[in-house]
């Protein structure tokens, strides 16, 4: 998204990494504990929900209360935000080899993968919220919705990302002298990606 | 990609930011200084308003100690007590020290590492802006946080709930109004500064530095700025989440803190604290890293044990991460958490009393110039060496016991954060004026405003440890008469007003030292980092060439050579004084002004308090205009050219 350097700061820089991606790593690392904040509390108090619904089956008062999570659903969504990472990988691949085409259409199909995740969960959160999971529930529905809603809204801001760099390419003459914004916010996607999986496997799969 | 795009879309807004920004470019008007991107320009503007801040923390604290001055005193009501308390801390740790150090980074480490600027201008622009905007947010709400006209009838709309903020005193429940709602989102929107600032001069340290400047030759300040950078940029996530957690509890009935759910309050407080502990070490690292800078200039030696001193920072920082429940011993963790935590509160006195044998070693033997700067660097050690003694007693579980929750536990910190980091930051203050403004400060006021603020630091804070050992507790608003504590806190009373009389000739001298005609060169103190090594004032290019680095304190050797004896002889002049030239620079490309990120700071505290009153249907759609006015100084700033 950045402007393209006049200079090429890789030979500026006192360690040779370019400026700006070595903000992201650090971003990014930044971000690790911001999730590690929201992924620890939920851990925390999962099981402690004093009332139902619960991620999986539960008994409260000698009632079976059935369980929310509809495992193959989220694998779904989740293989799909998993292949746009590779979509993400093809798009700077593109742009490396100076086809501007590739990289708009790859931007594109990353981008319609990441809103199909987010199109997925929107329908979790509402047929939770039929099934009486709301922010004020229960700690079940208050570390659930903060969580994934905060993972949620960095796809949202790498959607959005998508779309503007699609745009600001095709409306220039993008080559690979640009490709490393391309390959900035591949580093953001992978990383929100990643964090998915991670969110993924403890929240969802791993029921103790 | 060029910088026109904007231009052809949209000619008139295009055309009005390029005269902005040519105008800017002058270094002249009132558009110089908000569009500034430059690092000296943008930490003196840090500097100022963190010293605005500062006064309003410091009247806050002589209400307190008026307040307390006597045995049951009714100069406030309890409820306004614990708003100004409240106040006082989060001011003072948000909006003057961490904002003051802030200060010193932007204006030296560019220079210290033989940098035009920082890695990220406009990144850095943005941040200040943020903090201001922040600031004034979370000052307001002494306003804005209870129902309209309050304020006037007494009403006090702050936030209640201490610095610290524990949960469940800050639920909805115990705090009525919005006085934590517009703290929980002040903190949130100042973290966006602190964490831009942190990315900003890690990636500056990491990748900015002139030729031959190696990390071990790198002045201590510029370590303790990586450290401290460091932790702001790991901690500052922590407490995010922690203050969206509180928000989502009190706006949008989350149950995150309720126990009557099942939630725990002692999430809150694990969240804080382990964001809280090292952010006490990203107010005092500063400090320590601009002593480090002072006491060999004036003792005429070079640092004693380099290496020692930046491990010890480092070992400091990384340490941090490991004794936040120090905080916490009386809630009940357990023995073996207790210990734990005890014995890594014990070890990370170790590097920091490697670091005050250092500073003694610097001054040992030296050829000691005593003035303002040296005078605040020697308080800071001894004054710190008190708080940090202090702390080590806080430490052994069953002694804390009986200090938790009392005035020693306020004499502990006061010690610490006004004796250390504060005696540091205004010594840095004397010590680099004369660098950015080209005057020295008065030396008459400047020993009257030390000995002033020592006496009246000690008068303060000493008979709070004796009133803390008599078991006086903190965040009280009064006392009965009987209990023994009132001539204690008389005399701390006294103490707090020669503090203020002490800033007060702070003021004096930097007006009087303004109006003065005298100049000083480059180089007025015989210095020994390269920012001595240009004019002052330096100019906006900073170096007209960048200098290549040879040594640690590099610029000092290039000024002398040690004889037989090891004692340091001026090199004959060979006509490389060390000044930059006068008019050197020309053609130099430097970063043009920009007005998008004070565009892009505006957005947090309209969506803020969008949010806070998303009940009020005229007020709600802040959220989109905030969301929609950050949106576009970030687009504006991408698609626009760093430089014309």
């Amino acid at each position: 998204m950045q402007h393209a350097p006049t200079i090429d700061p890789g030979h500026e820089t006192s360690t040779g990494i370019d400026n700006r991606k070595l903000l992201m790593w650090l971003f990014l690392a930044s971000e690790v504990l911001f999730f590690g904040g929201l992924i620890g509390t939920y851990l925390l108090y999962r099981n402690s929900s004093v009332a139902p619904p619960c991620p999986t089956d539960c008994v409260f008062d000698g009632v079976t209360y059935q369980g929310l999570f509809d495992i193959p659903f989220t694998s779904i969504s989740a293989f799909v935000l998993l292949m746009s990472s590779v979509t993400m990988v093809l798009a700077l691949a593109a742009i490396q080899r100076n086809n501007k085409r590739g990289l708009g259409i790859w931007l594109l199909a990353t981008a319609l993968l990441g809103m199909t995740f987010l199109a997925g969960q929107a329908f979790e959160f509402t047929e939770f919220y039929h099934e009486g999971l709301t922010l004020n529930t229960n700690l079940f529905g208050t570390t659930f919705f903060v969580l994934t809603g905060f993972h949620g809204a960095h796809v949202s801001v790498g959607v959005l990302l998508l779309v503007s760099m699609f745009i600001v390419s095709q409306r220039n003459d993008w080559t690979k002298e640009h490709s490393l914004n391309v390959e900035l916010l591949g580093l953001y996607w992978h990383f929100v990606d990643i964090v998915w999986i991670v969110i993924f496997t403890l929240v969802y799969l791993i029921q103790t | 990609m060029s910088g026109a795009v904007i231009g052809q879309q949209r000619p008139t807004i295009g055309e009005a930011l390029r005269r902005i920004r040519l105008e800017a470019a002058t270094y002249h008007g009132v558009w110089s200084w908000i569009a500034t991107v430059d690092h000296k320009r943008i930490g003196l503007m840090y500097g100022a308003t963190a010293f605005v801040f500062f006064l309003v923390g410091g009247v806050e604290a002589l209400i307190i100690r008026l307040q307390l001055a006597r045995p049951d005193a009714s100069l406030v009501d309890p409820d306004q007590f614990n708003r100004l308390f409240t106040m006082h801390g989060t001011t003072m740790v948000f909006l003057v020290v961490m904002p003051l150090s802030a200060a010193f980074f932007n204006l030296l480490v560019p220079l210290m590492i033989g940098a035009r600027d920082v890695a990220f201008p406009r990144l850095n622009a943005f941040s200040y802006w943020v903090f201001l905007t922040g600031g004034l947010f979370m000052t307001a709400s002494f306003f804005t946080g209870n129902p309209a006209g309050a304020f006037f009838e007494g009403h006090l709309g702050a936030p209640d709930g201490g610095w610290f903020g524990y949960a469940p005193l800050t639920s909805t429940q115990f705090s009525q109004g919005t006085g934590i709602d517009f703290w929980a989102f002040g903190l949130l929107i100042l973290g966006v500064s602190s964490m831009a600032g942190g990315f900003n001069f890690i990636v500056t340290i990491i990748n900015m530095r002139a030729p031959g400047m190696t990390l071990f030759r790198m002045p201590v300040f510029v370590w303790m700025t990586l450290a401290t950078s460091f932790l702001i940029i790991f901690a500052m996530p922590i407490i995010t989440v922690a203050l969206f957690q509180l928000l989502f509890d009190r706006l949008f009935g989350g149950v995150f803190f309720s126990v009557a759910d099942g939630g725990t309050p002692l999430l809150w407080q694990h969240m804080f604290w382990l964001f809280g502990h090292p952010e006490v070490y990203i107010l005092i690292l500063p400090a320590m890293g601009i002593v480090s800078e002072i006491l060999p200039t004036f003792s005429r030696k070079p640092l004693f044990g380099y290496p020692f001193v930046v491990f010890s920072g480092l070992a400091i920082a990384f340490m941090s991460w490991g004794v936040w429940a120090h905080h916490m011993y009386t809630t009940g963790l357990g023995t073996t958490a207790n210990a734990a935590f005890g014995v890594a509160t014990i070890l990370i006195s170790v590097p920091t009393g490697i670091k005050i044998f250092n500073w003694l070693g610097t001054m040992w033997g030296g050829s000691i110039k005593i003035n303002t700067p040296l005078l605040f660097s020697v308080g800071f050690i001894a004054m710190f060496t008190i708080g940090g003694l202090t702390g080590v007693m806080h430490s052994m579980v069953p002694s804390d016991y009986q200090q938790q929750d009392t005035y020693f536990v306020v004499a502990h910190f006061h010690q610490v954060l006004v004796g250390g980091a504060l005696f540091g930051l205004f010594g840095g203050i004397y010590y680099w004026f004369p660098k950015f403004s080209g005057r020295l400060l008065n030396e008459k006021w400047g020993q009257l405003h030390f000995w002033t603020m020592f006496v009246g630091f000690n008068l303060t804070f000493q008979p709070m440890m004796i009133l803390g050992l008599l078991g006086m507790p903190r965040r009280i608003s009064s006392y009965s008469d009987g209990l023994g504590w009132g001539f204690w806190n008389m005399m701390a009373t006294a103490g707090a007003f020669l503090i203020a009389f002490s800033v007060v000739a702070f003021i004096v001298n930097v007006v009087v030292s303004m109006r003065s005609r005298e100049r000083v060169g480059g180089d007025p103190w015989d210095g020994r980092t390269l920012e001595w090594a240009i004019p002052s004032p330096p100019p906006a290019y900073n170096f007209a060439t960048i200098p290549t680095v040879k040594a640690l304190d590099d610029f000092w050797n290039t000024k002398y050579v040690e004889n037989e004896a090891g004692i340091p002889v001026p090199v004959v002049a060979d006509g490389a004084n060390g000044d930059d030239e006068e008019d050197a620079g020309h053609g130099i490309h430097l970063p043009s002004p920009s007005v998008l990120p004070l565009i892009a700071a505006l957005g947090p505290v309209f969506i803020a308090t969008g949010f806070i009153y998303h009940g009020n249907p005229w007020l709600l759609p802040l959220i989109p205009v905030g969301a929609v006015t950050t949106l576009v100084g970030l687009y504006g700033w991408a698609l626009e050219p760093v430089t014309e």
